[in-house]
């Protein structure tokens, strides 16, 4: 089970993550949780500038690795009813729920917010609620 | 000018961070979830390493009078445990099993220019605004 894992790679990306996470909020003050920034850009809410740039260097950031350091990716067959239910799923979700793994659980479990626990804890739970549920439901059905 | 570079260096960072630690591989994160079946344990590894540095640094940043760049910090105002915030978590998870994509990850695998990346930022977004509309938060 722990064979697989790329522990230096997920642990240097994670604090990595964290690094980002607080930059933002030392520098601007804000929480880095992309639902959040997201939304703020679909609302086209007038101090979306920074907002902006944020998901910019994201895409960038996700793009360089990439291009210049990706591996040879398996390439995916297209999914399409788990790609548009689960994507609008989430993007409902995390708008009325305040925050994804980012926003409640990056920076919500760092600034030891109850809510933010309660959140990462039942959506962690849902997620591998369906997942047991969908194995079930591929093995049944095959 | 510092503050613009500021969040473009830490949304690069983010992304940067989200591909490295494998976390843009919907696979690895419906092996997390996976728990009945040959478990990936690897998302408790970014998560532990990314909340292992905001739980030191938030502390040390929030006990400055304000961010270096603004006049105030923005943070969120609510603290109750509500209904919205369990029900909106419940259908973020099903969703992020169902898909293996959060919102970081889909964003940071637009570059990747995978067709199913694309389907899901377009139904990611059309989700938040349709709950806009139906909500009105």
């Amino acid at each position: 089970m722990f064979d697989d894992v790329p522990v230096f790679s997920a642990l240097t990306g994670g604090v990595l993550i964290g690094l980002s996470a607080t930059l933002l909020l030392v520098a601007c003050g804000r929480i880095a949780g992309i639902s959040g920034i997201l939304n703020g850009v679909l609302d086209r809410r007038s101090d979306s500038a920074w907002r902006w740039l944020f998901l910019i260097g994201l895409v960038a950031g996700g793009t360089f690795h990439h291009l210049f350091l990706g591996g040879e990716s398996a390439g995916e067959s297209t999914l399409v009813l788990p790609m548009i239910v689960g994507g609008f799923l989430v993007g409902f979700g995390t708008r009325m729920g305040g925050g994804c793994t980012s926003g409640h659980g990056v920076c919500g479990l760092g600034r030891l917010s109850l809510r933010s626990l309660v959140a990462t804890l039942v959506f962690v739970a849902a997620g591998m609620a369906i997942v047991y549920v969908l194995r079930c439901w591929a093995g049944g059905a095959g | 000018m510092m503050s613009k570079l500021a969040v473009l260096i830490s949304g690069a960072l983010f992304g940067f961070g989200l591909a490295l630690s494998q976390m843009v591989d919907r696979q690895r994160v419906i092996g997390f979830l996976d728990v009945t079946g040959d478990w990936d344990p690897t998302l408790i590894v970014v998560l532990g390493g990314a909340v292992g540095v905001t739980l030191v640094t938030f502390r040390f940043v929030l006990r400055r009078a304000c961010p270096a760049c603004e006049e105030v910090f923005h943070l969120p105002s609510k603290t109750k445990i509500d209904g919205p915030l369990v029900l909106g978590a419940v259908l973020f998870g099903v969703g992020w099993g169902v898909s293996g994509y959060c919102p970081g990850p889909g964003l940071a695998s637009i570059g990747t220019a995978s067709i199913n990346v694309a389907m899901y930022v377009g139904a990611l977004c059309a989700g938040s605004i349709v709950c806009r509309m139906v909500l009105r938060k």
